[in-house]
């Protein structure tokens, strides 16, 4: 029953694929990649804000923060059981990205210098994930698609905490409000760069809008949050830095300037502000989780030979 | 495995695109004869369009009188909603 014509049909009729469906060989390794890829910007991002918890100005901010990495940490685990239902291991896609051979999106290689950066990365990182993820809940493999409903259900409160914290500076002292401005200048263009290169330069998009993986390019999407962003932008009384931002009452959206393409590239490449640091802090947790992992499975081997029956 | 077979879990996915979800037990000497029963049993009227079962006894379950302890720790974190975050009349997409 199953084969190219089913998968095809699926396709066609907007169904899902499951797990133990033929696909092409194609379609699975981009799927494995993608989600993996997907997977490794969870857990790498936590890092970014991580380093903020022992600093936040109050318990109410620390315990928000916590949750919120907490979740990351979730966004992840979801993600890494949807790869494993392609058939690949979570041992071997941490593995690719131990060695540099599966990438993380590029936006959590750049520092979190101040308290603002956090609320930066939740209103404009989170906000732009958001926008990238929602069409992924329709995407045509059905682990993924059902992921991404929860990850999008929890993603609601990091964005919405992300811009509390941003309005809270802003009514502040003129310290504050500048702080909060300064975040906003560095994180608003690797903020747009998180939506990949101009449609005309994306090596995978062709495939993936084929096979239903994608369902907006890069450029639709980018300028859907930039739509949504400006607006809120003013409500905050913070001016993104991009002179080219003007409303195109002709268009009905917003024009703006071009991100740097290169420094994408660099910074995809691995010649980003904290590309090295990142990677180092997630294969030194791998190596110090290492003794755990050893000892839950001698654990469990001692508990089963105690309980199976005498031969 | 004695010869009057076994309990086996069986969850029935409605439609493609959603998830598995518990619908019921069988009793069966196998796993291939609890999919027929799974089928006989829980889909006569169409409810699925797939099924899986699960040996009873591989089934790993939180104990119910451990449940407050369990799961009551996340009843005070409001936070995690995003109706607990203040937002300024006018605002939108977020």
């Amino acid at each position: 029953m199953s084969g190219p014509s089913t998968f095809q049909q699926l396709i066609d009729d907007d169904a899902k694929v499951e797990a133990n469906d033929w696909m092409p060989d194609h379609y699975r390794a981009h799927l494995v990649r993608q989600i993996a890829q997907h997977a490794h910007s969870e857990i790498i991002g936590m890092q970014p804000e991580a380093q903020w918890i022992t600093r936040a100005p109050s318990l109410r901010r620390k315990a928000i923060l916590l949750a919120k990495v907490q979740d990351e940490a979730g966004h992840g685990l979801y993600l890494y059981g949807a790869v494993e239902t392609l058939g690949t291991t979570r041992d071997d896609v941490l593995d690719r990205l131990h060695r540099g051979a599966q990438k993380y999106s590029s936006i959590f290689n750049y520092p979190t210098l101040t308290w603002a950066d956090v609320g930066a990365i939740g209103w404009l990182v989170d906000g732009a994930a958001i926008t990238n993820q929602i069409p992924l809940c329709r995407c045509s493999y059905g682990p993924y698609a059902r992921a991404m409903v929860r990850i999008c259900k929890e993603e609601s409160f990091h964005q919405r905490q992300g811009f509390e914290l941003l309005q809270t500076l802003c009514n502040g002292t003129v310290q504050q409000r500048d702080m909060a401005q300064d975040a906003l200048n560095r994180w608003w263009w690797p903020t747009l760069m998180m939506f990949g290169p101009p449609d005309g330069a994306s090596i995978h998009g062709a495939e993936a809008f084929q096979w239903k993986i994608k369902r907006f390019s890069n450029d639709e999407l980018r300028q859907r949050f930039v739509d949504h962003t400006v607006p809120q932008a003013e409500l905050l009384g913070l001016v993104i830095p991009d002179p080219d931002l003007r409303w195109n009452s002709d268009t009905d959206h917003f024009d703006f300037g071009e991100p740097d393409w290169d420094e994408l590239t660099r910074v995809i490449n691995g010649d980003g502000p904290c590309n090295d640091e990142r990677l180092a802090v997630r294969v030194q947790a791998d190596a110090d989780g290492q003794w755990v992992r050893e000892a839950a499975s001698v654990h469990d081997d001692r508990r089963s030979a105690r309980s199976e029956p005498a031969a | 495995m004695t010869s009057d077979g076994q309990l086996f879990e069986v969850f029935v996915r409605a439609r493609r695109g959603v998830s598995h979800v518990h619908a019921g037990s069988v009793h069966a000497a196998s796993a291939e004869m609890a999919l027929q029963y799974g089928r006989d049993l829980f889909t006569r009227r169409l409810e699925g369009v797939s099924l899986w079962v699960v040996p009873a006894a591989a089934v790993v379950a939180s104990q119910s009188d451990g449940a407050p302890a369990l799961f009551e720790p996340a009843a005070d974190k409001d936070y995690r909603y995003p109706a607990h975050y203040q937002m300024p009349d006018g605002i939108e997409h977020i």
